[in-house]
């Protein structure tokens, strides 16, 4: 007992020492500043607000940034310069190969099947009066962490022998009607779906609930309008709620693409890439872990960069636009 | 009334198909939830489900598998340690972020337009990028496996967005008020500390529930820079490492992973109304 009291002591201290140290470096600087004339304050001031940015910045994305560029030419243990070496590997080693394939089946399933169910939700519950609590249902997973996620389906996805009763829920369905069990974290032709699933039950609820929002955006008058003229449901659906909400599906997709480029989590947790289920930013860790591979692991991590550059200036230049207009 | 009926009747399908989404979309953490107040001989030998056999049959539950895991599995000191790593690693980046933001936005010096640029041009990184030079140097300045090295990284990888954010908040206010705020003799922090930064409670709010959910459930930054550190390990480390160790403790796993979703959904229930205007924001989070 006493030994959890002092454990609670530390967290407070910890927390007190971080959060006053931030605290207290800007009202310092501000304290130093006042003792200056008036006109070399309005000079200074701005420094002291964005320096300490600029200094972490500079510290922990500039440098590692351009640092990890430098040392995805060299060698394992970054000694002697190698040329393209890592890249050639990073792009003919089958190992790789497997780890792109499963980044576009991630890509290609998980953005399809989250911006898709998000979108067929957000319209169904729009008709519904318990609304706000079928959305927090589906919400609920994306405050969760993945590791914690990756728990509950390791779980579903649990596998006994056939003869002994299941504890998994996907194989329990299987037997009792009948079906032999499937080791689907374990066998090749499932795996992977697994995998995905769990990224989909966790992403599709981001989707819902920012395309439902667009959708209620939408102004009555022109729905109205279109079913007084006959229009169907699937019209009304097809022809005038997706053009209008366009520009937020391609924000949707595009946040999900990014965060399926660095998926790691699940894999690590469920996996940890084994049997044809790796994925980049697994593999990097783990020749940075495992392998101490210094110069591949970075050429991969350059690659994953390459991949997100341009999804993220869309996605940024569309959250501009739409920043702009409200 | 007959009106109603059809009404109702037509809108059959969608509210079975809206309530069997919500069934399906609940039931993985439903079991979840079971399953860890099940005996550990009664978890390994039936499906979670066979409880609702005798749904009022409580002998079937017990508390024993949460003990184990706070204590005996450390757990609870896991807890302390998440939240000593994700409160500064919220605070530090948003007053950082905070003041940068004020200063692109109401301050003139030279080259401001252009560092804000990179600032959002930083977005693009992905953290996988920074990993190795910074552990190297982490290695060096012997900041691995300190709170202080996580408190910080989780502000470099926050800070791009944060001041994004904020920037277009503290530039969307009228600029009368300060002006008008300089006339009556307010100082610059004055202006931000009583204007800028009350007007933006809401933007701030969700800004820090989501940088504090993020640094909640991170686990690359918590395994990179924290490693085998058992004494400062966060719960995601510690339940990713249970799940190694204990594969097929399924007792002990759920109860594990309840208690790390408990502060997040705790936050969720309590904030919920500052998820929805925060998460499309949140969107561009690199």
């Amino acid at each position: 007992m006493e030994g959890f009291a002092n454990q609670v002591l530390n967290t407070l201290l910890a927390i007190v020492v971080g959060v006053g140290g931030v605290v207290g470096l800007f009202l310092g600087m501000e304290f130093l500043i006042g003792f200056l004339p008036d006109r070399i304050q309005v000079k200074i001031r701005p420094w002291a607000y964005v320096g300490p940015l600029i200094l972490i910045l500079s510290f922990y994305l500039v440098y590692p940034t351009l640092n990890t560029i430098r040392l995805s030419f060299f060698d394992a243990r970054s000694q002697n310069f190698v040329g393209l070496q890592n890249y050639v590997w990073t792009l003919t080693t089958k190992t790789m190969h497997v780890a792109f394939r499963n980044n576009l089946l991630w890509l290609v399933l998980l953005t399809t099947f989250s911006v898709g169910l998000g979108l067929v939700i957000a319209v169904l519950v729009n008709r519904v009066r318990y609304e706000s609590v079928a959305k927090s249902i589906i919400f609920l997973p994306m405050v969760i962490s993945f590791v914690g996620a990756s728990v509950i389906w390791r779980f579903i996805y649990a596998f006994k022998p056939a003869n002994v009763p299941q504890i998994g829920l996907l194989n329990g369905i299987l037997t009792t009607v009948g079906q032999d069990p499937i080791g689907w974290l374990v066998d090749k032709a499932t795996n992977n779906f697994s995998l995905i699933a769990v990224g989909i039950w966790l992403q599709t609820g981001f989707c819902m609930i920012v395309l439902s929002a667009a959708l209620k955006g939408i102004p009555k008058e022109i729905i109205e309008a279109a079913q007084v003229d006959g229009a169907s449901e699937w019209h009304v659906f097809r022809k005038i709620m997706i053009p209008m909400i366009s520009s937020t599906i391609a924000v949707v997709g595009t946040t999900v693409v990014i965060n399926v480029l660095k998926v790691f989590d699940i894999v690590f947790v469920l996996t940890g890439g084994n049997r044809d289920t790796e994925v980049m930013a697994n593999r990097m860790y783990k020749e940075m872990f495992s392998f101490l591979n210094f110069g591949r692991a970075s050429a991969i991590a350059v690659v994953l960069l390459m991949a997100i550059i341009p999804v993220m200036a869309v996605n940024i230049r569309r959250f501009q636009e739409q920043e702009a207009t409200r | 009334m007959s009106n109603k009926l059809t009404k109702a009747l037509s809108s059959l399908p969608v509210q079975l198909a809206v309530i069997s989404i919500c069934l399906i979309w609940s039931l993985p953490s439903v079991g979840l939830f079971i399953s860890s107040f099940r005996p550990r001989n009664d978890v390994f030998a039936t499906g979670w489900w066979t409880v609702f056999q005798h749904p009022f049959d409580f002998t079937q539950f017990q508390l024993a598998n949460y003990v184990e895991v706070l204590t005996a599995q450390g757990m609870g000191q896991a807890f302390l340690n998440s939240l000593t790593i994700a409160i500064p690693a919220t605070v530090i980046p948003i007053a950082v972020a905070a003041f940068a933001a004020y200063a692109f936005a109401w301050m003139e010096f030279p080259g401001r337009q252009v560092l804000f640029v990179i600032v959002v041009g930083l977005l693009v990184v992905p953290l996988q990028m920074t990993l190795i030079p910074l552990l190297r140097v982490y290695n060096k300045l012997g900041l691995s496996g300190t709170f202080l090295g996580v408190w910080l990284a989780h502000t470099g990888y926050g800070l791009p967005f944060a001041v994004y954010l904020l920037r277009n908040f503290f530039g969307g206010l009228p600029k009368d008020l300060f002006e008008s705020a300089y006339l009556d003799g307010a100082s610059p922090l004055t202006a931000f500390t009583r204007l800028a930064l009350p007007l933006s409670v809401p933007s701030l709010a969700s800004l820090a529930i989501f940088q504090f959910l993020w640094v909640w459930n991170d686990l690359l930054v918590a395994l990179i820079y924290l490693g085998g550190t058992q004494q400062v390990a966060p719960m995601t480390l510690k339940l990713s490492a249970m799940v190694q160790s204990l594969g097929q403790n399924w007792h002990l796993l759920t109860a594990a992973a309840f208690v790390s979703m408990a502060m997040p959904l705790a936050i969720f229930f309590a904030l919920q109304r500052y998820f929805v205007s925060g998460i499309l924001a949140g969107s561009v989070k690199g």
